[in-house]
Parts: C-alpha cells; structure tokens; sequence
C-alpha cells in the first residue's frame, strides 16, 4: 500500500528532511582525521535533540546509534564506535530524525583530508547518478526508469551499483512502500504519481556489487573490500515537477569554508 | 538509511498451525514460522506438510515468513 502525501504532510517531511541536512552540516564541521565515529554520532544526537526532533535511527530494528557512519568499504549501516578517522578515508554519513511525527532521511559522502584520486571520482560520480536519478523521476515515469538511469550512468566507469539495498517510501515510517532499487530496466515498476515521496541512494562501489553483512548484524561491507560511496536525497513528485527535499547546502557551505 | 530488501529462501513444511501458518524447516536448517501469501490464498493453492516450498523473510526479523510458491 502506497501513501501519497498532500503538500501540507509534504512540507513537514520537508521541514525534517531539512533539519537532517543541518545535522550533516554540523557532523560535516568535526569530520576530520584522528576524531572517533561515536564523538560524531554524539554531535549529531545532541544537534537533533536541541531542535526538538528525535534520531530516528536510533532503536529502529535495535540500531544502536543515531548516525549510520560508514568508512571506505563499509557500504551502509556502519554502527559509531571506536573507530578513528584516517586520512584518505572515504566515510558516508547516514542521518534520520523525527520532527512532528514525519521522518527526513538524507546522506553525504565525506573525504577525510585528502583521498586518492579514484575515491575523489567515485564521490562525484555517486552524487551526478543520484541527481541524474532525480532529474528522470516525475510523474508518469516508473520506479525502473530513476534505477536505469542510475545503474548505465555508473556502469560507464567500470562501478557496480548494490543490489541488496534499496532506497524507499518515506513519511510517516522511516521505510515505506515503494522499494526504489538503484538498477532497473526503463518503464518497469510503480508508476510515479503526485504526492509521492521517495528516498533515491544509489550505494556504489568501485569493484564488485556484492556485499556482505558482518556479525553485528547491521555493518554492510564490499565482498572485494574495496571502497563504496553513498548519497541520499528525499524527493517529492508532484504536479509537473519534482521537488528535493533535503538539501546538501549547507553541508557544503561547511566544505567549502573548510578548504 | 538503506532498506534492505527481503530475503528468499526455499524450505520444507513441517506442521500445519492452522490459519494459513506453518512451520517451516529452511535449508539452512532454521525452524521457523511462516504463514501463506494474500496472493496464494486467493488462487486456493493448498499447502501439506512435506511440500517444499519457497519463503520470503524480512532481514529484520529472521524468526517469521511468508510462504510465496509451492514448488510442484
């Protein structure tokens, strides 16, 4: 069952969406090498909690943290723990929260220092297949046109795309209906209507698409154990248009004083 | 956060809990409890103990499933 949403619960998912960015932002400000990923996790559950909104990562199906912090071949769903940052190390930060009873889930990819040049590419061809994603996704396209348009552009470069985790419905839960996997074929899949919000995160890997889950039972690694980069956006399709819902502005304007 | 997508498994049906749920024993040998696709159930496609049939499973919770093909 999918829930289309009206522009008033589309603009509360907008303004949490937004609040996740801001989070990323703040996140963005500490990532540099040497600092633990649980201080960021920490960072970031203070920031959601001072604006009146609650992580919604944390406790969903017993995640124990507030970010899903990722380093080089971690695909996703990393756990915060003890680990430090190295230079030239490739960490994708995953943020949700829950303001107003609506959720916003959005993530960034960051460079700690500076990385190799086939991780810098990697990034930036990650974040172009997932706006090349949005660009396809309007009303009267399908769920398999945004996943092949994602899946020939990366393909081009020798990346895989995952197969095992997919982008989702967002709203009222943190997953919904549809499922929007990132590799498809043109014109197959649900049909994209007004009022539907959808997350797109094209997980990508250097090497091979295969993945594996480690014993936590959360971590998702690359089988090659090469590096993999992820980014998210939360998008609204809506009469003749499609709007973004997260922003990475701000989580740019940070980068770029950084530099 | 991704969604991790269901996982599909084959296994043996075992003992018929009335209804529509059956434990399952799953190649792996994990017993667990699943019960009959909507879809099946409106086509009146009948499971017996014995029938080897193919489950779906949420990756969060690994104990349930739902039964959606009952190889021949």
């Amino acid at each position: 069952m999918i829930y289309y949403k009206t522009n008033e619960e589309i603009e509360l998912i907008r303004l949490s969406s937004l609040l996740v960015g801001k989070t990323l932002a703040e996140t963005a400000r500490s990532i540099k090498p040497g600092v633990t990923t649980a201080e960021l996790d920490r960072i970031a559950e203070t920031f959601i909690r001072d604006h009146g909104a609650i992580p919604a990562f944390k406790g969903y199906g017993g995640f124990p943290g507030t970010l899903c912090i990722s380093v080089n071949d971690v695909v996703v769903h990393g756990i915060p723990g003890n680990q430090v940052l190295q230079d030239g190390d490739l960490v994708s930060v995953d943020c949700g929260v829950i303001l107003n009873g609506f959720y916003g889930d959005s993530a960034y990819s960051f460079a700690v220092g500076t990385v190799s040049e086939e991780k810098r590419l990697l990034m930036q061809r990650t974040k172009e297949s997932l706006y090349r994603g949005i660009e396809v996704a309007k009303a009267g396209k399908r769920i398999g046109d945004i996943g092949y348009e994602i899946q020939t552009y990366v393909e081009q470069y020798g990346y895989s795309v995952v197969r095992d985790l997919v982008g989702h419905g967002l709203g009222r839960h943190l997953h919904e209906k549809p499922e929007v996997p990132n590799y498809g074929k043109r014109g197959v899949g649900t049909m994209l209507q007004a009022g539907l919000v959808i997350c797109i995160e094209p997980m990508i890997n250097l090497g091979r698409r295969q993945v594996i889950q480690e014993r936590d039972g959360w971590t998702i690694r690359t089988a090659d154990r090469l590096p993999s980069a992820h980014y998210e956006h939360a998008i609204a399709i809506m009469e003749g248009k499609t709007e973004i819902l997260s922003s990475f502005d701000e989580i740019e304007k940070v980068l770029e004083s950084q530099q | 956060m991704a969604k991790q997508i269901s996982i599909e498994q084959d296994g043996t049906v075992t003992e018929s809990l009335g209804n529509a749920m059956f434990r399952v024993e799953l190649e792996n040998g994990h017993i667990i409890t699943a019960h009959i696709s909507g879809k099946m159930r409106m086509h009146y496609i009948k499971i017996l103990p014995g029938d080897k049939v193919k489950l779906e499973m949420s990756p969060y919770d690994l104990s349930k499933g739902r039964i959606i093909f009952r190889y021949k």
